[in-house]
């Protein structure tokens, strides 16, 4: 399996979503290699250990908690799932910067000849490490994770001749709006076009792949995601904070595609009928200073709060304390979050545009446009205590039945049937 | 002798507007698509069941016999949207052979929450009916038949009415059979006619399912299945929405030609006879009385108030409603009166119902929400709006009391120097 995040390393609901799934592959049996790019910096707090990595290769083994039959393979790269060329390029002269500065000596173990100037050959950098580990591997299935593993599938599909399977948790068109790269873009659709199998996240993403990637229909298959259940969050102590103002939270990466912008602009009509609320957006993104600007700009600066990103026990504070949680994205291709918010007992607005909005009946349905109506259904949710707890008990009871091993399951199908034809 | 009892039962609520919270305006309704909605359902399934039965009624000069119960607010929009249905009605009173029954007007749970409101709607309703057809009704159905013990001593106190009719529920009747006449346990002039569920379902709602080992169902079969009642009870009480004529059973599927033919098969065996309501109670003493202590309805397997009652949001809405009453009442509004009564009509709360939501049922089909959460929010918004308007009213009247004991005093106080000017002078 050859993916960009994997928990605690996770920026997205990409890891979350590998995590689940090859756990779920775990427990049935099925043997998971997982590759990854992975940047080897001390700030993330990790009870994984990671191996001394190779000169060359530059890669880690490692096995991780529960997961026996879970091997990772991480590859030295300073490659992030959501980044933009951009920020790829800043994200590598600081990188450079640290080394020079902190590592001294050390520092020629990560010399700058081991990562390429640009994105591009970063992940074809990517594939040719991945395929020099696949020769060592054995295997039945490449089973690739959205577009920066995709050459890698390809070479190592062609190098070992197994089934190659992509697995779509977003496209371009999803992350950029009409304003794709057209360098992500070409290497998506080549991707899909070498697949032999595609799985996408929602019937929302398998349209948009038919459509705008000119894939046949019949090879797409869709895998909802899941949610896993965390039982023990009750242990949590309280957060301590005595509320006399309602909250409502926007958790996610503060970019174009998660809709900011339209959060704030229904926050500022929620607060023309009742003023004890307060806005509380987490996450970071490209967009994040412009939404603080916006919020200022509508006068709302004092009701709405930026977090930052937020891990592990932060998010679930942060959910304990929600009243809500609204999702307006713009286009969505499933949407974890959401889920994990139910999880916690707290009731979702959800835009139509996003996958995770044909597996949840009990969540509130608006179009990300339609800021009127988001601002109404906010009101509604804070107004009315009966609404809120319908919405999360019944919404809470329906997220148990979205299970990664039906996901895993269906997945494993897919893996036989590939098989079969090739 | 059996006797064939068919009462149909109409009703079209008044579907709300999409409200939201930013909304000020009083327009609650949704005129467009309730007008587009009664005219689909009088063309498919009101007119051509009307001329249907009055060609039957004529047919068998007399010996063909039927009761309808139509609710005031379906009868308002027929008469704005549908009037040539009405005409229809006139005609089927005319022949004599038609009873109508009695209801609250709004199609309303009045009995649950408010008694007074409950017998203004009843009385507004059979002044209605009297005023269309000519005649009182004597026999009263609740919304959904919604009945127990307490229903049926307050209707006998109202002194108007001879009998009223519920579900022939399983679990209030047990070994008993429905096709007998009843008394309600504590009346002693009051009647009960109960529904038999089977036989009115096999029309209503298994008519053309494919799935059913009596399908496909013939009039013949039918009406043996009535004779097989002789000897064995006296009434078939068939009640059911009349829109299983051509909007349930679509017109396709025979359900017209079955009930063309219905009469003759049954009339075949002459020992079998239609009768009103009325004419069943007339006939037949009560056997024996029933109890029933807890509420029942016609509605779903579970044949309780769970389609409207059913969850938090449902009671809440109905609570916060009925809360108005006063407040409403005391506005002496003619408009404000109306609009709160007409949020009443029990398909409000039946739309935010979460009963087999996730499975996407039967329930779906006469929603005009996506989901029963948005339903709730627009029913709330429209409540707060209603409220509002209350509040407003009577600061009206009360500034208006102000202003007057304000002129009185001035005048009185006018009044006061004058006397003491003619004390002076």
């Amino acid at each position: 399996m050859l993916g960009w995040e994997f928990p605690p390393f996770i920026s997205g609901g990409l890891g979350t979503a590998c995590y689940g799934l090859t756990r779920a592959m775990d427990q049935l049996g099925i043997e998971v290699t997982f590759v990854l790019p992975t940047i080897l910096e001390g700030e993330y707090a990790s009870h994984v250990k990671l191996l001394a990595a190779g000169s060359h290769g530059s890669t880690a083994a490692f096995k991780f908690g529960p997961m026996k039959n879970v091997t990772f393979r991480a590859i030295n790269s300073p490659l992030q799932p959501y980044a933009t060329p951009d920020i790829y390029q800043r994200q590598i002269e600081e990188t450079l910067r640290q080394k020079q500065k902190g590592c001294g000596l050390a520092g020629h173990l990560f010399d700058a000849a081991h990562y390429s100037g640009d994105m591009y050959r970063e992940v074809h950098r990517y594939a040719a490490i991945a395929a020099q580990l696949a020769a060592n591997e054995q295997f039945d299935i490449v089973h690739a994770h959205d577009w920066i593993t995709y050459p890698a599938g390809i070479l190592v599909a062609a190098m070992s001749g197994k089934p190659l399977i992509v697995h779509v948790h977003s496209t371009e068109f999803d992350r950029s709006g009409e304003h794709v790269n057209q360098m992500i873009y070409d290497i998506e659709r080549e991707g899909m076009h070498a697949a032999d199998r595609i799985i996408t996240v929602s019937h929302f993403t398998r349209n948009i792949i038919i459509s705008r990637y000119g894939v046949p229909g019949e090879k797409v298959e869709v895998v909802h995601n899941g949610v896993q259940r965390n039982g023990g969050n009750w242990a949590l102590n309280e957060s301590g904070i005595d509320k006399d103002e309602k909250i409502v939270l926007f958790l996610g990466r503060i970019t174009m595609q998660k809709g900011p912008d339209y959060f704030l602009a229904a926050a500022k009509k929620v607060l023309e009928v009742m003023d004890n609320v307060k806005f509380v957006m987490t996450g970071s993104g490209d967009l994040m200073h412009r939404a603080v600007e916006m919020a200022a700009g509508l006068g709302i600066g004092h009701k709405v709060l930026f977090t930052g990103f937020l891990r592990g026990q932060d998010v679930q504070k942060i959910y304990k304390m929600a009243d809500l949680y609204v999702m307006p994205s713009v286009s969505e291709p499933f949407g974890i979050a959401p889920l994990e918010a139910l999880n916690n007992n707290v009731p979702v607005i959800i835009s139509k545009q996003s996958g995770v909005s044909e597996v949840l009946k009990h969540a509130l349905k608006v179009d990300f446009w339609d800021v009127d109506e988001i601002a109404n259904k906010i009101v509604a949710v804070l107004q009315y205590p009966a609404l809120q707890e319908t919405l999360a008990n019944y919404g809470n009871f329906e997220v148990r039945r979205l299970r990664w091993q039906d996901s895993a399951r269906k997945c494993a199908k897919i893996y036989e049937e590939a098989l079969v034809t090739v | 002798m059996a006797s064939v009892c068919f009462y149909f039962q109409l009703h079209q609520p008044l579907r709300l507007r999409h409200y939201t919270v930013f909304d000020r305006d009083d327009q609650y309704f949704d005129d467009y698509r309730n007008a587009a909605i009664c005219r689909k359902v009088a063309n498919k399934c009101f007119l051509p069941a009307n001329r249907l039965l009055l060609d039957i009624i004529r047919r068998y000069e007399g010996r063909f016999r039927i009761a309808y119960s139509l609710t005031g607010v379906l009868l308002e929009q027929l008469l704005s949207f549908a009037p040539e249905v009405l005409s229809t009605f006139d005609a089927l009173a005319e022949t004599g052979c038609v009873e109508f029954l009695a209801e609250t007007y709004y199609h309303s749970l009045s009995f649950l929450y408010s008694r007074d409101e409950f017998i203004e709607q009843v009385n507004k309703h059979v002044q209605t009916i009297e005023n269309l057809f000519g005649k009182k009704p004597r026999l009263f159905r609740n919304t959904e038949l919604i009945y127990n013990n307490d229903l049926a001593a307050l209707i006998e106190s109202m002194g108007d009415f001879d009998a009223i009719m519920t579900e022939g529920a399983d679990h209030i009747l047990g070994f008993r059979s429905p096709n007998f006449v009843y008394r309600p346990k504590g009346c002693s002039k009051l009647k009960l006619l109960l529904k038999n569920y089977s036989l009115s379902d096999d029309i209503a709602f298994r008519f053309s399912n494919r799935d059913w080992p009596e399908w496909p169902l013939t009039a013949d079969k039918f009406a043996r299945w009535i004779s097989d009642v002789n000897g064995n009870g006296n009434v078939v009480n068939l009640f059911m929405d009349y829109e299983t004529f051509g909007e349930h059973q679509w017109q396709d599927t025979g359900i017209f030609d079955f009930m063309r033919h219905l009469p003759e098969k049954i009339l075949k065996h002459p020992d079998n006879n239609f009768k009103t309501p009325s004419e069943v109670i007339q006939c037949y003493q009560p056997v024996g009385t029933v109890d029933v202590p807890h509420l029942i309805s016609w509605a779903d397997i579970e044949r309780d108030l769970s389609a409207w009652l059913g969850n938090a949001m449902q009671s809440n809405a109905i609570h916060e409603l009925y809360h108005l009453e006063k407040k409403v009442k005391k506005t002496g509004d003619e408009k404000i009166m109306t609009d709160w009564r007409k949020l009443q009509t029990s398909d409000h709360f039946y739309y935010m119902c979460t009963k087999y939501f996730a499975d996407g049922d039967v329930h779906k089909y006469f929603n005009p929400y996506n989901s029963p959460y948005d339903s709730y929010i627009n029913f709330m918004n429209v409540l707060g709006n209603l409220s509002n308007r209350c509040l407003k009213q009577t600061r009206l009247d009360l500034s208006n009391v102000v202003d007057r004991a304000l002129i009185n005093k001035n005048n009185l106080t006018g009044q006061a120097t004058e006397s003491a000017f003619c004390g002076l002078s």
